[in-house]
């Protein structure tokens, strides 16, 4: 399983480099969320898989009996994928606006905050 | 105990909270000042315990350290949460004769304040994810103000500022995730023990590359500095003193942070990259500063340049350059904002902000002239101003471990960041405005609200230029701690361990 999910995350990390190289800030974005998501899941292997064993201690006990699944890392990445998709909706919204008031997704031509190309 | 510990983080989220109630209404912005000034008092009260107490730690929730999140106060966190507190009170009052009223009806008060929050956050928490979230609360809110009430220049900038810094986080992120699968702890005082006890040290010297350049990107070192000159020129000029002043250097003071605590497992290595980032973030900041005309995007480059003093003091790992990485940062801090202030005062007497199109500072506001000299003679290093001793503890520490081309690098990047002050004095200041303006401080609308930070914090400047001595003990103890971090980790984790 884990091996299964490094290679994920490897087709993941790949896909979005080859989208965020490209000049279209849309593509760039796409790229971004892939990568986001790349993130999540490697913090999610990272604490180890235990399939079918939920974290729930039974009644009388002050521990968990046998072995259980890593309860923190699905935190972190619950918290993780919150802010992330908060950031990306704001990600979105600015491509939005650049459209709307540069005209162009291509970054290549996002230079109005840049000096003047001197040709005088 | 603890609630020295979150004062300084309550404070600023009630008041933006009150801020947003308010953004409609003219009390808005006293709001912002006031809480801005109770921020002041409660990091002032902060600092006097930790001096008195030594590192003092708060469980949250009262989970036990290390599986809550804790806030940790050491001399380190508590003079940048005192400083951010000092910069965020006189930006506050700036405010004042800056920011629109459509910018305060958009909620810039409640974004200022959050961003304070944010930062203060990052200083003060001993969790790594914690510092993750922290550093994204401040993100989104720098956000906002970047291109709140923006026209095309600020989106421009917005777009690229947001792009570079969301893959700085997620790097950071996997970072995170790759170091918890290692160690299975996120605590600084944890990870500091238990980095030692992972098996494959080559490992982790990859994941100390992940935080390094995760980080880096937010310090803006060489490579990776691009974001800020694109961004920094283009917001309110209140809003790009408080990102020039403090958010690099939450950056640089994670660096810190993880590569004297945690990441000190193989210094022969990345310290080294460290000194290769350092000397090329030095030069590549100055020589690009060299090249530009907007008053503001001299400024930006200038800060990459500083960020390279202060990560070559972490490089060298001495007591001596980890002194002078400590005490730059805080001058630092107050100097870089001060000149972002400053530029906003000459841009509203002159109508402009590319130095060859004004003039006629001097003449006409020979005040401000003063006020400006005093910052920039600092950042040059001019004795007796606080740049002076910030860059002579650094330059020393390279001489004595017979680092000869580093030395010689820091002091020819000073003698070249005096060119470009001299460029903004000569062409700002001195030459006749082009258009025979001659704009006198008296026009200035809200006169005292932009004049009263510039000089508070220009005394602050002198202050430490006159008695370094102080300070420069101050930094010596901080560093006696980040360098045996015993009392830090007992404090956190308890006697027991």
């Amino acid at each position: 399983m884990e091996q299964l999910l490094s290679v994920l995350i490897g087709i993941l990390v790949a896909t979005s480099v080859y989208l965020m190289l490209a000049r279209n800030l849309l593509r760039f974005l796409f790229g971004l969320i892939l990568l986001s998501n790349a993130a999540n899941l490697t913090i999610f292997v990272a604490g180890r898989l235990t399939p079918g064993a939920p974290p729930l201690i039974p009644d009388g006990a002050d521990a968990p009996l046998g072995l259980v699944a890593n309860a923190l890392p699905q935190a972190l990445v619950l918290t993780a994928i919150v802010i992330g998709f908060g950031l990306f909706a704001f990600a979105l919204i600015l491509a939005f606006r650049a459209y709307q008031s540069l005209g162009t997704l291509n970054t290549d031509d996002m230079r109005v905050a840049e000096p003047k190309e001197s040709t005088e | 105990m603890s609630w020295y510990l979150t004062l300084p983080l309550v404070i600023p989220f009630a008041a933006s909270i009150i801020a947003f109630l308010l953004r409609d209404n003219a009390m808005g912005r006293w709001v912002s000042i006031m809480g801005s000034g109770l921020g002041l008092a409660a990091s002032i009260v902060l600092m006097v315990v930790v001096l008195e107490q030594g590192v003092i730690a708060g469980q949250m929730g009262n989970w036990p350290a290390p599986f809550g999140i804790t806030l940790v106060a050491d001399l380190l966190s508590a003079v940048m949460v005192l400083i951010t507190a000092i910069t965020g009170f006189a930006v506050a009052i700036y405010a004042l004769g800056d920011i629109t009223e459509r910018q305060e009806r958009l909620g810039y008060h409640a974004l200022f304040q959050i961003l304070l929050a944010g930062v203060t956050g990052a200083f003060l928490t001993g969790d790594l994810f914690n510092l993750y979230v922290w550093f994204e609360v401040m993100l989104i809110a720098s956000f906002g103000l970047l291109i709140l009430n923006g026209g095309k220049e600020q989106i421009d900038g917005g777009v690229k500022y947001v792009a570079l810094n969301l893959i700085s986080t997620i790097l950071f992120l996997t970072g995170i995730g790759l170091l918890y699968g290692m160690t299975g702890t996120l605590n600084f005082a944890d990870l500091a023990l238990k980095v030692n006890e992972v098996e494959n040290q080559g490992l982790l010297t990859v994941v100390a590359m992940m935080f390094m350049v995760a980080f880096g990107v937010k310090a803006a070192v060489f490579p990776l500095f691009f974001w800020l000159p694109a961004a920094y020129h283009t917001p309110s000029f209140s809003v790009s003193a408080v990102f020039a002043g403090l958010l690099t250097k939450v950056g640089v003071y994670a660096l810190i942070r993880m590569f004297t605590m945690v990441f000190d497992h193989d210094i022969g290595f990345t310290h080294t990259v460290l000194l290769w980032v350092a000397c090329f973030t030095m030069v590549i900041g100055v020589l690009g500063a060299a090249a530009q005309s907007d008053f503001r995007k001299i400024l930006s480059f200038h800060i990459i340049s500083q960020i390279g003093y202060m990560v070559l003091g972490l490089a060298l790992m001495t007591p001596l350059a980890l002194v002078g990485a400590v005490f730059y940062l805080v001058h630092h801090i107050i100097v870089k904002a001060n000149l972002f202030l400053i530029a906003g005062i000459a841009k509203r007497l002159t109508g402009g902000t590319d130095v060859y199109k004004i003039g006629g500072l001097y003449k006409s506001a020979p005040l401000l002239a003063i006020l400006f000299l005093i910052p920039a003679f600092s950042l040059a290093g001019f004795p007796p101003l606080s740049g002076f001793w910030a860059k002579y503890i650094i330059v020393k520490a390279t001489l004595d471990l017979e680092l000869w081309f580093v030395a010689f690098i820091a002091l020819a990047v000073g003698l070249m960041t005096i060119y470009s002050m001299t460029k903004i004095w000569a062409e700002a200041f001195w030459k006749p405005h082009p258009e025979g303006i001659e704009p006198a401080l008296k026009t200035l609308p809200h006169k005292a609200a932009q004049i009263i930070p510039v000089a508070g914090l220009a005394v602050l400047t002198i202050i430490i230029g006159l008695s370094p001595e102080p300070f420069v003990i101050f930094a010596e103890r901080t560093t006696a701690q980040l360098l045996d971090p015993t009392a830090y980790i007992t404090t956190v984790l308890g006697e027991t361990k």
